[in-house]
């Protein structure tokens, strides 16, 4: 490693664009296809992830058409969905069951893992501490064609005969493993297995890559308590993610063998189609007990990318420090522990034994605990700061509101006496569409804006996502809140119709009015791919640092090549949230910044650290250079 | 000819909202206004969510009030009674959270918005702060647990024995009901291999004594103000019994029996007269995804006065007198038991009948 000193940074601007320490020979399909570079990969994953977002909508948008237009002659989608259409112009009610399980499967999996963690774990990790690149950029390129190639297994499923997947996106056997109960349990479940074997592996190799990058690459001066909460968060999402994805593979494996092997791991005392099968002294609750080890962890591994993403935008256009940053990583180290041991919360009337249900629902309630602290500390961030309303900004506060609005009506779910009745009802769509779908698509739709001028050097137009925010944010609300009603109202999730019955008889209103806002709040996404891909080619070009942000990402060239920084990457001096600090110039000072540059706005405690900084730093290059 | 004009119209639409958003583009370009948070929409987006503010807290409650009968289903169980008052109490305590938060954060956002020369608070952290917002959540919280750990654990005690035992059987697409009968009021025990296509639906296993006076029935009749202990199991995948009224809901597992005990208060005519719908009907819902059918597994629940439901039992006939093929399945030493159980044949004396069970 070459010399250093604390002023690197300031070399940094000069020579732009003129790459000489990571100058290799790339040809195109190094560079853009099978690239090591984290940021090319980032870039995959969220363009992967905005196709299978648009897919996962779309799908969504045809059973709301069935549920808020029951009467509605569908021939017209003929030429798309062939004989799912029924005679009469209906949807198939099997179909039905395959549309919802793909919806869910795609936008948990496809959309708010891949392309939430994917992208911005990718893509922030190394720019953030102060990397090159992720540890192993071979395995980040495996991570993501691995990813690829789940994408292609799922997307064939889509066009069988006997249809995708369909016995929803929990998949709970027997249902799923017996095609003679639902024909989507046939090549279509055995396409969805392999497709999620192959995800858990892209999903392991990120993780290691990411926790490797965070706790070894980090720059000089980079410690734990100088890292952003992005890199926090991430950090505790891949840690979830290589805990729980395992066992998801194993609930995959035995599920496999149970099909395909004549195995009883979950299959026990069944008669269908007119014969007794041979299966015995399985337990389908063994599944579902697997099934969530994974599934409950996984609403965090979706969740906590997009807190960590808005808690960095809030504060950068607050203009002011994230309100209790040490609570904010309590909180989510909590919630990251926690995650691990509420699944069964999923299961209260499944059968459990009751004991079981009391300890799970007081562990799920102390989960709001820290929830409640992150939500309540946003709002103090909030409080006399200096607000931008950028568009990532808007998303941001979009998602806190989501995450409040959702987040309370677990806990009606999480105690187990109301939960008898709210269970797989629409009050469960409501509440997890909003704390977790929704809040976490506002954070990746916050996170795109926000550093669309890193990914691609130009900006991404404001005024177009000023009316994205607004149309997707009373969209989303005018979707998810009458759901509300309509389950404390009993009336159960995944029916194709609901005629049948004389209690769930009304609501025919409402339930039009969120198929009507379903299909305004897709329409408008088509508004942000606009803005997206204009603004890749012909948007304002970026300035160095559109937000004036603190964190290192914005000392890189406008367009970082491979290496990121051109020269030494620059050392970290202080915490992410030094913005509006009394007596500074600016209203924000850089992690690059020493405070032997800030005199006048140092605290007393950071005047002391002044003498740390030229004994620390100069100390560092000695032992590098001895190692040399 | 029809979608040609559509799919016209629609370029059209697009080719149009296309060049609005270039020329806004180049005048803004041409003014120079590429810093947006000193402009307009600066104020126009701290302004909307005010509007956004009152607008949905006004609707939330509005539709809240006006339509209370129409979200709400009335309750006829005894633990439900309970059940509800928990939500309830749960609903008051977080919709007044709610409605601060949203209020003070929304009133934040408008009031804080940027203001040239304006500097933001340097305010990292405060502890008494945090130590106050994770300590009341926490009470609040510990109290809604321990009402909740109270209700369940009482929804989810033992049942007693004089407990009316009924079983629900869940299959793709349909429910059957089993009574344990008039004689013994014990379930015969059953196997799943012993289910055929031709008439053992129940998979009744007619070696033991207690089947012989089971019987079927299509639709679920229940007893009021008596504790009713379903019983639960199925036949092929997982389904759910879902009793909305009753506030009740179990699974029905393949290979694993579930049960759930409760107490019906209001019978259906007393229901009916409630409501002032004489058609009304109390309904059981499958909740459980189990296939194309899922939706359509329905059943009827008819509560009535014990007297009522004591009749009704007895005039059901056993399901061993509707298939009397089955006879040459049970035993040879409890043929006699069975003829009489299932009244097939007359008791000659209820003592003589006890003597020979």
């Amino acid at each position: 490693m070459a010399t250093t000193d604390i002023h690197t940074h300031q070399d940094v601007h000069h020579h732009d664009e003129h790459d000489e320490h990571e100058h290799h020979e790339t040809n195109f399909w190094r560079t853009y296809i099978f690239s090591e570079d984290h940021k090319v990969i980032a870039k995959q994953f969220l363009i992967t992830g905005i196709f299978w977002a648009l897919l996962g909508g779309i799908l969504s948008v045809i059973f709301r058409l069935q549920l808020g237009f029951p009467d509605m002659n569908l021939e017209w989608l003929k030429p798309v969905l062939g004989e799912w259409i029924t005679e009469e112009g209906k949807l198939d009610p099997e179909f039905y069951l395959a549309l919802v399980t793909m919806h869910g499967t795609i936008m948990v999996f496809f959309v708010l893992t891949a392309g939430l963690s994917g992208t911005f774990s990718n893509f922030l990790i190394p720019l953030q501490v102060g990397a090159r690149d992720m540890a192993s950029g071979f395995m980040n390129m495996l991570s993501y064609w691995f990813f690829f190639l789940s994408s292609c297994f799922m997307f064939t499923s889509l066009f069988l005969e006997t249809g995708p997947a369909s016995g929803g996106w929990t998949i709970y056997p027997p249902l799923s493993a017996l095609p003679q109960a639902i024909k989507g349990s046939g090549l279509g479940m055995t396409l969805w297995l392999i497709a999620m074997a192959l995800f858990i592996v892209s999903s392991l190799l990120g993780g290691i890559n990411y926790i490797t990058t965070v706790i070894n690459l980090r720059t000089r001066g980079m410690s734990f308590t100088r890292l952003p909460l992005t890199i926090w968060a991430f950090f505790f999402t891949a840690i979830i993610g290589v805990l729980s994805f395992p066992v998801l593979f194993a609930a995959a494996l035995l599920l496999i063998f149970d099909r395909s092997f004549g195995t009883s791991f979950y299959l026990s005392d069944i008669y269908i189609g007119g014969e007794a099968l041979a299966h015995d002294g399985g337990s389908a609750i063994l599944f579902q007990h697997l099934f969530w080890f994974l599934g409950h962890p996984e609403v965090y591994i979706v969740l906590l990318p997009a807190l960590g993403l808005s808690s960095e935008i809030i504060a950068t256009n607050s203009r002011k420090p994230i309100f209790g940053y040490k609570a904010m990583i309590g909180s989510m180290l909590f919630i990251a522990i926690l995650s691990f041991i509420v699944w069964a919360h999923h299961m209260f009337v499944t059968g459990m034994n009751p004991f079981l249900g009391s300890i799970f629902m007081l562990l799920t309630l102390i989960i709001a605990v820290p929830s409640a602290v992150k939500i309540f500390n946003y709002v103090t961030t909030l409080w006399k700061g200096n607000i931008h309303f950028t568009p990532g900004m808007l998303f941001s506060i979009g998602l806190v509101s989501f995450f409040l609005t959702g987040g309370i009506t677990g806990i009606f779910l999480g105690n187990s006496a109301i939960d008898i009745q709210l269970h797989d009802t629409y009050f469960v769509v409501a509440h997890f569409h909003l704390v977790m779908g929704s809040a976490s698509f506002f954070g990746m739709m916050a996170g795109v804006y926000h550093w669309f001028p890193k990914m691609f050097g130009r900006m991404m137009d404001a005024k177009l996502g000023y009316i994205h925010f607004w149309i997707t944010f009373v969209g989303v609300y005018l979707v998810f809140f009458p759901m509300h009603y309509i389950g404390i109202a009993g009336f159960p999730r995944r029916y194709y119709s609901w005629t049948n019955f004389e209690t769930f008889g009304g609501f025919t209103d409402l339930n039009m009015l969120v198929s009507v806002a379903a299909i305004l709040t897709l329409t408008a996404q088509f508004i942000f791919l606009f803005n997206f891909f204009y603004s890749m080619f012909r948007g304002r070009l970026a300035p160095a640092n559109p937000w004036h942000a603190t964190t290192l990402e914005w000392t890189t060239p406008r367009n970082p090549g491979h290496g990121n920084w051109v020269g030494e990457i620059p050392s970290v001096y202080r915490w992410p949230y030094d913005y509006s600090k009394p007596g500074a110039k600016e209203d924000y000072i850089p992690q690059h910044i020493p405070y032997s540059e800030t005199p006048e706005s140092n605290l007393p405690h950071e005047n002391e650290l002044i003498k740390l900084e030229t004994s620390n730093g100069s100390g560092a290059i000695i032992v590098e250079g001895s190692k040399h | 000819m029809m979608s040609l004009i559509i799919f016209l119209g629609v370029v059209l639409v697009l080719a149009i909202l296309y060049m609005i958003f270039r020329v806004s583009n180049l005048v803004s370009i041409a003014k120079g206004d590429v810093d947006e948070k000193g402009s307009t929409a600066n104020k126009v987006n701290a302004a909307l969510f005010i509007v956004f503010m009152v607008g949905s807290l006004g609707w939330f409650f509005w539709y809240s009030f006006a339509y209370y009968h129409q979200y709400t289903l009335p309750v006829a169980s005894e633990h439900g009674k309970h059940t509800d008052l928990l939500f309830w109490i749960t609903m008051a305590v977080t919709v007044i959270a709610f409605v601060i938060i949203s209020i003070i954060m929304f009133v934040f956002i408008y009031k804080y918005q940027y203001r040239e020369g304006q500097k933001a608070k340097y305010f990292p952290d405060n502890h008494y702060l945090e130590l106050a917002w994770t300590i009341i959540p926490a009470i609040v919280l510990a109290v809604l647990i321990f009402t909740g750990l109270r209700a369940w654990n009482d929804i989810t005690a033992p049942a007693s024995k004089e407990a009316e035992l009924i079983e629900v059987i869940g299959q793709q697409f349909a429910w059957t009901v089993r009574y344990p009968g008039v004689k013994d009021k014990q379930l015969g025990a059953v196997d799943y291999k012993l289910i055929d296509n031709f008439g053992n639906e129940f998979g009744l296993d007619l070696s033991d004594k207690n089947s012989f006076d089971d019987f079927k029935s299509l639709e679920l009749h229940m007893p009021v103000d008596k504790e009713i202990l379903l019983k639960i199991r199925a036949k092929d995948v997982l389904h759910s019994v879902f009793l909305p009224h009753f506030r009740v809901k179990m699974d029905a597992v393949p290979g694993m029996p579930t049960q759930f005990k409760f107490k019906a208060t209001k019978t259906t005519q007393q229901m009916r007269d409630e409501l002032g719908n004489p058609n009304f009907n109390y309904e059981m819902a499958c909740t459980e995804i189990c296939g194309r059918g899922h939706f359509s597994m329905k059943m009827i629940v008819i509560v009535e006065e014990q007297e009522a439901y004591e009749r009704w039992k007895a005039s059901q006939e056993a399901w061993l007198k509707q298939n009397p093929d089955y006879m040459k399945k049970v035993p040879n030493a409890l043929k006699e038991a069975a003829m009489i159980k299932a009244g097939m044949q007359k008791d000659p004396g209820s003592s003589v009948a006890e003597v020979k069970d």
